[in-house]
C-alpha cells in the first residue's frame, strides 16, 4: 500500500479543524465536549507523527497546492525530511499532550466552560502543522497567526486573574512584533529575488530558487532571525515566556515550551539552511553566541524560580540556547564546507529538539499533576508529595534527569553531540574560531551542571522532605489519563537515550536534505547500540550499554547484600540528635540556590531585605524576622524599561501637537497642505 | 570469541573495589605520620566498611525509596565507571561504551541522586549539604570539562582507551598545554571528591560538611556503599589523572607479565599520589564556601590556559 504522508498530514489537519466545530456542538454536554475533542486531537496528533516519520524514513519530498488563497499566490503545502522531522516533534508531544488532557482538563468541570479551550487548543495544534507545512510566505504567516492568536487565547484561559491578562498582552505584543520582522525577511526575500514583479517570488520555491545580493540576504537573515528568536525566547527576547507559559493551563504550557518554540527552532533553520543556502560565517557566530547567552542565562534565572511553572518556564530558554548552540555550530562549519562536522552539530541540536519537547512535556505535565492535586505552584509551600503522588514524582523524575543531561536519559545524548562538535572546531581555518569556539563548550558544561542543581532543587523541594503547606490531606495523585499521557513521555525520553543510533539513523535524511551529509551508521560501523558519529576511534558512546550495566550493577548489589534476610528498622529521623524538627525548618528553594544567588549574583536585580521586629523595650530579642527577597530579571531594566521610557517620552513629545483647539488643528492641515504642494508637484 | 577482554574487565573491577579501601587506607596513614600520631594501619577503611555491612540499617521513618535506592545507583555507576576507564589494560570491551564525557557524567548521575537523597528525609543539614554540593559540582564541571577537553586535542580524541595509547606512543615531550591541564585537574579533582581545601572527609562539624551531610542519616548498608563508593571516586580519578597525563604501564599487549607490569606500576603510581594528596591536605587549611569560586576559578583559568598554549604552542 502507498500512503502518501502528505495526505496523512492533511487529515490531521482537517480533523483538528473539525474539532473546532464538534467542540461547539457539544457546548452543552462538557464531558463529552472534552473526551471527543481531546481523543480526536490525540489521533490527529499520531497522525501527524506518523507522516512525518515516514517522510524522513524515506526522505522522499512531495508539494499539494490548495483551493485556498490569493488568486495569483495558492496556498502550498510540503512535506520535506526538515518538515516531517518537525512534524514528528509536534505530533509526538501533542499526542502525549492530548492524552494527559483527557484527565487534566477534567479539573475544570463545574468551574468555568472548557469549550474555549477545547476550540483553542485544537487550532493552536493545526497552527502548528501548518506552519511546519506551510510551502509559501503567505500561508506561512496564516499559520503563524492562527498558532500565535490561539495560544494567546489559551494563555488567558483563566482570565479572571489579573497576571494571566497581563502575560497574555504582553505575549500578543511580543509575536506581533517577531511576526512583522518574518514579514518583513520574507518581503525581502521575495522581492528582491524576483524584481517586485507578482505575487509569485512569495512562494517558498522561488525563494530557494533564486539568489539575494548580500547585503540584503543579511538583512532578510537578521530580519528573519529576530522574529524566530522572539518566539523561541532567545534572551533578551524572553521575557514574555516565564510570564505566558506559567500563566496557561499546564496541558497548554506543555505544549507552548515543548513544542511552540520549536517552529521557531523550525523558521530559523528553514531559513538559514534551505530559504537563505549561503550563509557567511558570522551568521552562525550570532546564533551561537546568543544561543550560549540564552543557555547560560536561561538556567540562572531558572535556579532562582521559586514557582514550578515559571521554572520551567525559564529553562526552556535555556534549552532553546542549547539548540541554537548546535544550529549555530552546524552553520559555522558549514559556511567553511565542513559538511560532515555541520550534519553533526545540525544533528545534536534537532535531537536536542527532540528530546526537549519530549522531558519539557513531561515535566510542565508532571507540574500540571501537581497543580492539579494541591492548586499550589509555590514549590516552597509542597514538599514531601512523593509520598502522596509516586507516580507523578517518579514520572517527573525521569524528565529532571533527561533535563539535567545525566545518561542514559536523553538530554545526555544531544549534550554529548554538541560536546563532539565544539571538540572538531579545531579542523576550522580560522584561528580566532579555533580559540573561541571550545569556550563555548565550557559554557555548554556550566549550563548542563547548572540544570542538574536546578532539578535537584525543583524536585527536592516539590517532592522530598515533608509537606510544607496549610494542613489539607485531599491531595491525590493523577488520574489514570494524565499518569498514561506522562508515561508515554516518560518512556521516549528513555527510548531516546538508550537508542540514539536507530533515531540519528532515521534522522539522517534531514541532515542529508540541509547540508548534504550525514552521520549515522555508515560512518561509525560499530554497530546499531554505538553512537560513533565521527568515527570509532575518536569518540563513541553506548546508552543502551550504559543503561544495561546501571540495570544489571544496582540488582546485583542489592542481591548480594541481602542474602541474609534482614529487615530495615524505620525510626524517626536522627538529624544529629536534633528532637524538635519541623517542617519548617526544612531548606527551602530560596534557601538550595542561595550559594549560586551569591556567586552569579551579579547578573540579577536582587533586592534583599532583614527586617527584625524586636519585643518592645528589649532591642537584643527579636520577636520575629522578616525577609523579603525579589530577584528580578535583569533584561527588564537594561533592555525594555529605556525602550519603554523612550517611547513614553517621545509621545509625549508628539503629544504637544494636541492641544484641542480646533484653529491650531486647521493650521496644521494647511500647513501639511502647502508643504505637499510645494515639494510633490 | 576470546575470553581474555572479559578477564581484564573483571579483573579491572574487582581491582578497583579492592584497591580502593587500602587507597583511603594509605593516604590515612601517610596523613598520620605528617601530623605524627600513630596510624590506625592500612586496613581500617576495611574493617570500618565490614562493620557497617554487618550492621543493622535504620531508617528515618518518612524516607522515601530515593533514598533507598541511592546507595546501590552511587556504588552502581562507580563499578560501571571502573569497567570503562583503563586501569590495568586498554583491552577492555566496555571501553568503547563510554568516553571521557560519559565518564564524568556517571559521577554527575551519582551526585544528582545523593544530593536527592539529602533532601528526602527534610533535615536543614541535608539540604544544606545537597545544596552545596550542586554548587560546587556546576562551578567544577566546566572546569573539569575545559581539563578533559585539553586532553582530548591534543590526542584527537575523547575515547579514555585511545587517549591512553595515544600518549603512550607519542614521544615523551613536555607540552605546556597538558603541564596547564593537569595543574586544573588537580585542583577540580581535590573539589569532586572532597578533600581538603574544599570538604574535609573526616570533619564532624556538622556546619562545614557538604558531602557528609547529605548522607548524615545513612546507616548500615547503605552507608558502607555509599562510602565504598566515595573511596571508589578518590581512585577512579587518581585513575582518570593517571590515563590521561601518565599512562606508562598500562598494559596494551595481551600477557600476563605486561598485566603484572601495569599492576605493579598502578601500585607505585597510587603510593606517590597519596603522598601528593597528603602534602597538599597538611599544607592547607579548609576553605570558606564562598571562597571556592576563587578557587575553582583559578582551575578554569589554568584549563583555558592549557587550552590557548595548545593552540598558540603546539
Amino acid at each position: 500500500m502507498n500512503i502518501q504522508p502528505l495526505q496523512v498530514a492533511g487529515i490531521a489537519i482537517a480533523l483538528l479543524l473539525a474539532i473546532v466545530v464538534l467542540a461547539l456542538i457539544f457546548q452543552r454536554s462538557q464531558r463529552t465536549a472534552i473526551a471527543f475533542s481531546f481523543t480526536i486531537s490525540a489521533a490527529a496528533s499520531l497522525l501527524a507523527a506518523l507522516a512525518g516519520g515516514l517522510c524522513v524514513a524515506r526522505g522522499s519530498v512531495s508539494t499539494v497546492t490548495l483551493l485556498l488563497g490569493l488568486p495569483d499566490l495558492p496556498f502550498t503545502m510540503r512535506l520535506d525530511p526538515l518538515a516531517g522531522f518537525f512534524l514528528v516533534v509536534v505530533g509526538l508531544l501533542s499526542l502525549f499532550v492530548s492524552i494527559y488532557s483527557l484527565g487534566y482538563v477534567r479539573g475544570y468541570l463545574g468551574q468555568r466552560s472548557i469549550t474555549r479551550l477545547a476550540v483553542f487548543y485544537a487550532l493552536f495544534l493545526a497552527g502548528m502543522f501548518m506552519v511546519i507545512l506551510a510551502n509559501d510566505a503567505l500561508f506561512f504567516l496564516v499559520a503563524w497567526e492562527v498558532m500565535a492568536v490561539a495560544s494567546y487565547f489559551l494563555v488567558v484561559f483563566e482570565d479572571e486573574r489579573v497576571e494571566s491578562r497581563r502575560a497574555g498582552f504582553l505575549y500578543l505584543v511580543v509575536a506581533h512584533v517577531g511576526a512583522v520582522a518574518i514579514l518583513l525577511s520574507f518581503g525581502i526575500m521575495a522581492g528582491l529575488g524576483t524584481g517586485f514583479s507578482g505575487f509569485a517570488g512569495y512562494s517558498f520555491d522561488a525563494m530557494r530558487a533564486s539568489t539575494l545580493p548580500a547585503g540584503w540576504a543579511t538583512a532578510a537573515f537578521l530580519l528573519a532571525f529576530f522574529g524566530f528568536a522572539a518566539k523561541a525566547g532567545v534572551i533578551p527576547l524572553h521575557v514574555w515566556l516565564p510570564e505566558a507559559h506559567p500563566a496557561a493551563p499546564s496541558n497548554v504550557s506543555a505544549l507552548m515550551s515543548g513544542v511552540m518554540l520549536k517552529t521557531a527552532i523550525y523558521g530559523i533553520v528553514r531559513v538559514a539552511f534551505d530559504l537563505l543556502r549561503d550563509a557567511p560565517w558570522w551568521w552562525g557566530a550570532i546564533i551561537l553566541v546568543l544561543g550560549l547567552l540564552s543557555a547560560v542565562l536561561g538556567v540562572l534565572y531558572a535556579l532562582m524560580q521559586n514557582d514550578l511553572k515559571r521554572l520551567l518556564a525559564y529553562s526552556s530558554v535555556e534549552n532553546v540556547g542549547i539548540i541554537l548552540v548546535g544550529v549555530g555550530l552546524a552553520m559555522i562549519f558549514r559556511s567553511f564546507d565542513l559538511n560532515l562536522l555541520a550534519a553533526l552539530a545540525l544533528t545534536a541540536g534537532l535531537y536536542h529538539a527532540l528530546s526537549h519537547a519530549l522531558f519539557k512535556g513531561l515535566l510542565f505535565m508532571g507540574a500540571g499533576a501537581v497543580l492539579h492535586a494541591t492548586g499550589e505552584r509555590n514549590m516552597e509551600r509542597l514538599g514531601g508529595l512523593i509520598h502522596r503522588m509516586p507516580w507523578t514524582a517518579a514520572l517527573f523524575l525521569v524528565g529532571a534527569v533527561s533535563i539535567s543531561a545525566l545518561p542514559p536519559l536523553s538530554g545526555f545524548v544531544s549534550e554529548w553531540l554538541t560536546f563532539q562538535a565544539f571538540l572538531l572546531s579545531p579542523s576550522l581555518p580560522q584561528p580566532m574560531m579555533k580559540l573561541l569556539i571550545p569556550m563555548g563548550a565550557a559554557l555548554l558544561a556550566l549550563t548542563s551542571a547548572l540544570a542538574a542543581a536546578c532539578f535537584v532543587k525543583a524536585f527536592g523541594v516539590t517532592f522530598l522532605g515533608h509537606w510544607r503547606g496549610a494542613p489539607l490531606a485531599r491531595v491525590h495523585d493523577a488520574d489514570g489519563a494524565m499518569r498514561f499521557g506522562m508515561l508515554l513521555a516518560a518512556i521516549s525520553s528513555l527510548a531516546l537515550g538508550v537508542f540514539p543510533p536507530l533515531v540519528i539513523d532515521w534522522m539522517d535524511a534531514v541532515t542529508q536534505q540541509l547540508v548534504g551529509m550525514k552521520i549515522g551508521s555508515p560512518v561509525g560501523g560499530l554497530g546499531w547500540l554505538w553512537l560513533t558519529p565521527v568515527a570509532a576511534q575518536r569518540a563513541s558512546y553506548s546508552g543502551g550499554i550504559v543503561f544495561l550495566g546501571l540495570l544489571l550493577c544496582i540488582p546485583a548489589v542489592y542481591v548480594l547484600l541481602h542474602i541474609r534476610p534482614e529487615a530495615i528498622r524505620r525510626v524517626p529521623i536522627w538529624d544529629c540528635g536534633f528532637e524538635k524538627l519541623t517542617p519548617r525548618m526544612q531548606y527551602t528553594g530560596t534557601a538550595f540556590a542561595m550559594p549560586l544567588r551569591r556567586i552569579f549574583g551579579f547578573l540579577f536585580g536582587i533586592k534583599e531585605r532583614v527586617r527584625p521586629v524586636a519585643y518592645p523595650g528589649r532591642s537584643a530579642y527579636p520577636s520575629r524576622i522578616g525577609y523579603s527577597l525579589r530577584v528580578r530579571d535583569r533584561v527588564w531594566s537594561w533592555c525594555y524599561e529605556p525602550i519603554a521610557l523612550v517611547c513614553f517620552s517621545l509621545a509625549r513629545k508628539v503629544g504637544r501637537l494636541q492641544q484641542g483647539r480646533i484653529q491650531s488643528y486647521l493650521i496644521y492641515s494647511f500647513v501639511t497642505i502647502i508643504v505637499l504642494l510645494v515639494f510633490l508637484r | 570469541m576470546n575470553a581474555w577482554p572479559f578477564f581484564l574487565e573483571a579483573l579491572q573491577v574487582l581491582a578497583l573495589a579492592a584497591l580502593a579501601p587500602l587507597f583511603a587506607g594509605w593516604v590515612k596513614m601517610l596523613k598520620c605520620w605528617s601530623q605524627g600520631r600513630t596510624t590506625p594501619g592500612l586496613y581500617q577503611p576495611v574493617r570500618d566498611l565490614r562493620k557497617l555491612f554487618a550492621k543493622e540499617v535504620l531508617m528515618a521513618e518518612n524516607a522515601s525509596w530515593i533514598f533507598r535506592f541511592t546507595p546501590y545507583l552511587v556504588f552502581g555507576t562507580a563499578l560501571l565507571a571502573g569497567g570503562v576507564i583503563p586501569i590495568l589494560s586498554i583491552d577492555l570491551p566496555l571501553a568503547r561504551t563510554a568516553d571521557v564525557i560519559v565518564f564524568v557524567a556517571l559521577f554527575a548521575i551519582a551526585r544528582f541522586f545523593t544530593a536527592l537523597a539529602g533532601m528526602d528525609i527534610g533535615t536543614a543539614f541535608g539540604g544544606m549539604g545537597s545544596s552545596r554540593e550542586m554548587t560546587i559540582a556546576s562551578l567544577a564541571e566546566p572546569a573539569m570539562l575545559m581539563a578533559i577537553f585539553t586532553i582530548s586535542l591534543g590526542s584527537g580524541t575523547t575515547s579514555l582507551a585511545q587517549i591512553v595509547s595515544s600518549i603512550q606512543s607519542g614521544q615523551l615531550l613536555l607540552r605546556p598545554s597538558f603541564a596547564f591541564a593537569l595543574l586544573a585537574f588537580v585542583l577540580i579533582a581535590l573539589a569532586e571528591t572532597g578533600r581538603i581545601p574544599v570538604d574535609n572527609p573526616a570533619t564532624h562539624l556538622e556546619l562545614t560538611m557538604i558531602h557528609e551531610a547529605m548522607i548524615l542519616e545513612y546507616s548500615g548498608r547503605h552507608l558502607a556503599l555509599i562510602e565504598w563508593a566515595g573511596m571508589m571516586k578518590l581512585s577512579l580519578f587518581c585513575y582518570l589523572g593517571i590515563a590521561a597525563f601518565f599512562p606508562w604501564g598500562i598494559a596494551s599487549s595481551r600477557d600476563l607479565r605486561a598485566l603484572g607490569l601495569a599492576l605493579a606500576a598502578l601500585v607505585l603510581k597510587l603510593a606517590g599520589i597519596g603522598a601528593g594528596i597528603v602534602l597538599i591536605e597538611t599544607g592547607l587549611a579548609k576553605m570558606r564556601i564562598f571562597r571556592l569560586t576563587e578557587f575553582l576559578g583559578a582551575a578554569f583559568l589554568m584549563a583555558t590556559l592549557g587550552m590557548l598554549s595548545f593552540f598558540i604552542l603546539e
